[in-house]
């Protein structure tokens, strides 16, 4: 016997040993860490989005606001770029030798196996004449997109735009997706669910070179992409474009509201912009354009904008004078001058006729009686000195007309205005070292308080359906059943009986017939309005003013502001009155008024009219 | 001796059937591994498994030749053989055709020649009828140098090619060496010298020195009455601060940037997935995704789609592993370890010294390719290309292992009439 035949076993365990050691990586690799699974499948797997078209938004007849509108963009692979005529790509493509050049090299950069984007949104020529003559340029091929289009250029503020997803939104919603798009502000944002749709998936195998070699088990796991949900909104878009074409050359807004439903029948903000701007290849360097302009269109002036109210504040201050039982229709006050300057009108005046003719002195008396004298200062007891329970039970009556908070239009970004608090005068002057002398100004409208034009059209509607109203929405409905959100159908009540209404509406109608808003007269139709000028400390004064019409079956309620143009009747009210007029009769009876209006320009200073910084508008 | 039934009948067939059964799943999973619609016939002569068809079938022929010829034709010309084998690797670094930076093969026609698959049978028949020499004793230095020089020479003339990986292979036969009674010192000498080897990779220098210090202090003093244990203890940390050193400075200064990175991503301390370690990320993605049956046969998508390089040849277990999973792995495992184990068993009954040292060599050599082959394809063993015996694709690998292997059934096919 061999005297080392013994160390057969030295080999026998070392190739047990070795196997031992593979099964247990094996088994580790294989069974126990799934990690490999998955890379194979990103490995293999490549998941080609399909992408729903996105809902269309109407407005309430039916008009289209926004459509889509395919976009071809050209795209290439640089690695299969061969003997091409380079010229005549060039000429065809209407773009330089220099320009292809870069532009090969920059999708090459990124990938020479990948498509990449060569040359954004050919038009429709470009287009088509590429199509005929592809088959001569191998490597480049057309990719089809939407686009959003927008008919009548109006509603930019009120509709949104859709841009690509920024990082943050991919983080924080599992959605989205790089190079998705996503709708920014107005119902474009609101209503993002609706409209986007559901984005499908085609699965496909790729080899090494990401080359497609097949779909993924003949597409068991592929899904169609569902198409977004269509919107209706409460828009009008012929008052939209008319209430945008009386505000051209103004800065300020207008806000329509139907009060027998909240809905939204026009949000005008000025100066505006056309929402084409906004698409495609442009819109970064637009966007930019836009976001410097000194006149501020992006900025959605009827939600965001934030005025003293002015005089129109008088008639809430009225109502709460009235519910609080310091004020009957009876009562006559004195044009006392000592604290604050008035307009010349008859002198005294009872209730009726200090809205007619918004006498200064009239409010701050009945203010003061609010204060000190108020049935619901009860409600307020033990909460400090008279001045903050008058003050506390006064705002209790202010906020329930919506003002003090965001109403929550379905719209974003919108503002809410400020209604005073005591704990603000507290902080502010210290507690029980202030009273009636010190806010006095609340009383007609100026001071710390703040409102915006939607709020102000909502007081309106207010008025005009004798003490509630109904969320200001811009949806009507979407998808085939034109479904309407419920919390829009609430009626949301104020503290002001319903009896106190009808006066004011009597008088606010006296306004436009013989007070101080005489210029919104139209034959025919009774208009109830009230004028105001919101003091501006920074130059001329904003002309404002409110309106309902008709007076007993109110179909529409305004809200107008003119910044810079000084008192409400002069410029706020014919707008109003045009744009009621063209709601309720579709004509306009009135052609001097609206070039009147449509003349004025209170941008460009009438000795120096320069040009401004016109975007570069592309179709 | 039984009456002759035969050239097979005193075969051993269990040897015959492993052999067969990893052919023909090596085939099996090369048509999966480059599987073409385009071409779905396994015999399609274009597509590598067409080819390897055709390997096979003349694998079968070359086994049988090497059945028919006489026995004692191997045990006359081992030297002669050894010879030419020797001239042809010479000869391939001259003529030969350089495919991806080495001149390896020949091209004869269609048909490229590997002739370092054939030195390896020729190294071990000559290894075997040296050592079974009737005046050779293992432990002499001559022996062992004569040996050690029959080992080398292939793999230095391999290494004019340069095909590190096939140069490798032939470490193995040193185990021979201690099957035929080298000391064990030798063995524990080489672990040792790997060790440090490994350890001088990974660790700094000058600590890995402090620490074989501190254990040689440790040495000394236990020993210190044994003056000759002192001396040996102080020359071991000599040579072994000697290797550290020449380890760190022939792997800075005289490895090719890639063989160190190799050796980096092995050892962990580079991670590198899209350069150097994107074969091995790649061969453990489509080895882990099999799961335990594996996608079945045709399924499997990492590489049939091209992820994993070389997949036919060096990494051909990545095939088997995603087709076939933990269970198609294990399989092929049980039959490597059968092979061998029964390898070792039939050269242990052997009467004479020469089959017995042969089936040893044909034992370490497939053992050498089975371990760094699948090792490396499972992270374990560094990159080095060298296939899977039977299984891989290529003619002059299989035609290499199949006359390694059929050369000791035929020796033992006739163990009763070898006296040597």
């Amino acid at each position: 016997m061999n005297p080392f035949a013994d160390r057969r076993y030295v080999f026998l365990i070392l190739f047990a040993f070795v196997a031992m050691i593979f099964l247990g990586r094996l088994f580790y690799i294989q069974i126990i860490d799934r990690s490999y699974r998955i890379s194979a499948s990103n490995n293999v797997l490549r998941y080609v989005t399909a992408y729903p078209s996105r809902g269309l938004i109407y407005d309430r007849n039916g008009e289209l606001l926004v459509y889509n509108q395919p976009a071809y963009d050209l795209m290439v692979i640089p690695r299969q770029v061969k003997n091409i005529d380079t010229a005549d790509l060039c000429t065809l493509l209407a773009i330089s030798k220099e320009e292809f050049i870069s532009k090969i090299k920059e999708a090459r950069k990124y990938s020479s196996l990948k498509a990449s984007v060569f040359l954004k949104q050919l038009s429709a020529e470009i287009y088509g004449a590429f199509l005929e003559r592809m088959y001569q340029f191998p490597g480049f091929f057309v990719q089809v997109r939407t686009m959003r289009k927008y008919p009548k250029n109006i509603a930019a503020n009120a509709v949104g735009y859709i841009s690509e997803v920024d990082e943050n939104t991919i983080k924080k919603n599992s959605y989205y997706r790089s190079g998705d798009y996503i709708g920014m502000g107005g119902l474009e944002q609101s209503y993002e669910d609706i409209l986007r749709g559901k984005r499908g998936v085609k699965i496909f195998v790729v080899d090494v070179h990401n080359r497609i070699v097949g779909s993924y088990l003949n597409g068991l796991y592929d899904t169609l992409p569902v198409p977004g949900l269509n919107v209706v909104s409460t828009l009008s878009s012929s008052l939209q474009e008319y209430g945008e074409k009386l505000m051209q050359n103004k800065i300020g807004s207008i806000a329509a509201i139907e009060p027998a439903t909240g809905e939204v029948l026009a949000l005008v903000t000025s100066p505006t912009y056309d929402p084409n701007l906004l698409v495609g290849r442009v819109r970064s360097a637009n966007y930019k354009k836009l976001l410097t302009d000194s006149l501020n269109p992006l900025f959605n002036r009827a939600l965001m904008a934030m005025y003293p109210p002015g005089s129109i504040f008088k008639i809430v201050e009225c109502l709460v004078g009235l519910q609080d039982e310091v004020l009957t229709w009876n009562t006559v006050l004195p044009c006392n001058k000592s604290l604050v300057n008035c307009h010349n009108h008859p002198s005294p005046l009872d209730l009726d006729g200090s809205v007619q003719h918004s006498c200064n002195p009239f409010y701050y008396m009945v203010f003061k009686k609010i204060l000190y004298g108020g049935a619901t200062l009860e409600l307020a007891k033990g909460e400090g000195g008279t001045s903050e329970q008058g003050l506390n039970a006064w705002r209790r009556h202010v906020i329930s007309f919506g003002l003090g908070s965001r109403l929550g239009i379905d719209i974003p970004n919108e503002k809410g205005g400020y209604i005073p608090t005591s704990i603000y005068y507290n902080k502010v002057y210290g507690k029980n070292r202030w009273n009636f002398y010190t806010i006095y100004s609340l009383g007609i409208g100026q001071g710390e308080i703040m409102i915006v034009p939607l709020q102000m059209a909502n007081i309106t509607a207010i008025i005009a359906n004798r003490g509630f109203y109904y969320l200001p929405h811009l949806i009507k409905g979407f998808g085939e059943h034109k479904m309407v959100l419920p919390h829009f159908t609430v009626r949301n009540l104020t503290t002001i009986n319903p009896e106190h209404f009808e006066p004011l509406v009597d008088a606010m109608e006296k306004v436009v017939q013989s007070g101080t808003a005489t210029r919104a007269k139209l034959k025919d139709v009774s208009i109830c309005g009230k004028t105001g000028t919101a003091q501006n400390p920074h130059g001329e004064d904003h002309s404002v003013f409110i309106a309902f019409a008709p007076k007993d079956t109110p179909q529409i309620a305004i809200s107008v502001v003119v910044e810079n143009s000084g008192f409400g009747g002069t410029w706020a009210a014919p707008i109003a009155s045009l744009m009621i007029e063209k709601y309720l009769n579709d004509t306009i009876s009135r052609p001097e008024l609206e070039k009147y209006i449509l003349d004025e320009d209170f941008i460009h200073p009438k000795a120096e009219k320069k040009e401004v910084n016109k975007p570069e508008r592309v179709d | 001796m039984r009456p002759n039934r035969g050239i097979f009948g005193n075969a051993d067939w269990i040897m015959i059937w492993l052999y067969l059964v990893l052919v023909f799943f090596g085939w099996m999973n090369i048509y999966a591994a480059v599987y073409n619609e385009d071409h779905g016939s396994i015999f399609d002569i274009s597509q590598n498994y067409g080819k390897q068809a055709l390997w096979i079938v003349t694998g079968f022929i070359l086994a049988l030749t090497v059945m028919l010829i006489d026995f004692r034709f191997y045990l006359t010309f081992p030297y002669l053989v050894y010879g030419i084998v020797c001239l042809l690797l010479i000869a391939v670094v001259i003529f030969g055709k350089e495919i991806a930076g080495s001149k390896s093969w020949f091209e004869i026609g269609p048909f490229r020649l590997q002739p370092s698959e054939f030195a390896k049978f020729a190294t071990c028949l000559a290894l075997a009828k040296y050592l079974s020499g009737l005046r050779v004793k293992i432990e002499e230095n001559r022996t062992k140098i004569t040996s050690s020089a029959i080992i080398a020479i292939p793999p230095l003339l391999i290494l004019l090619q340069p095909d590190a990986g096939s140069a490798l292979i032939y470490s193995s036969l040193l185990l021979v060496l201690y099957r035929e009674g080298l000391s064990s010192r030798y063995l524990w000498t080489g672990v040792f010298i790997i060790m440090l080897f490994l350890l001088a990779l990974l660790f700094n220098k000058f600590i890995l020195i402090g620490v074989l210090g501190f254990f040689a202090l440790s040495g000394i003093f236990f020993f210190r009455r044994s003056r000759q244990s002192v001396v040996v203890i102080l020359l071991a940390l000599a040579i072994s601060s000697g290797l550290i050193y020449s380890v760190d400075y022939a792997f800075n200064n005289i490895l090719e940037p890639h063989q160190r990175s190799r050796i980096n991503v092995l050892l962990g301390t580079e991670r590198d997935i899209k350069g150097v370690g994107y074969n091995v990320n790649q061969s453990l993605i489509a080895i882990g995704s099999g799961g335990f049956t594996g996608k079945g046969f045709l399924q499997g998508t990492q590489t049939k789609y091209d992820f994993v390089p070389e997949q036919s040849t060096d990494f051909i277990f990545c095939t088997i592993g995603e087709e076939w999973g933990f269970l198609g792995s294990l399989l092929t495992i049980g039959l490597f370890v059968a092979l061998l184990a029964r390898i070792i068993f039939i050269a242990e009954r052997q009467r004479s010294k020469f089959s017995r040292i042969y089936g040893y060599c044909v034992a370490s050599v497939l053992f050498f390719h089975f371990a760094v082959n699948m090792g490396m394809t499972m992270g374990l063993a560094p990159v080095i290309g060298i296939p899977l015996p039977f299984i891989s694709y290529g003619g002059s690998s299989l035609w290499g292992f199949t006359i390694l292997l059929f050369l000791f059934i035929k020796f033992d096919s006739v163990r009763l009439e070898i006296l040597r």
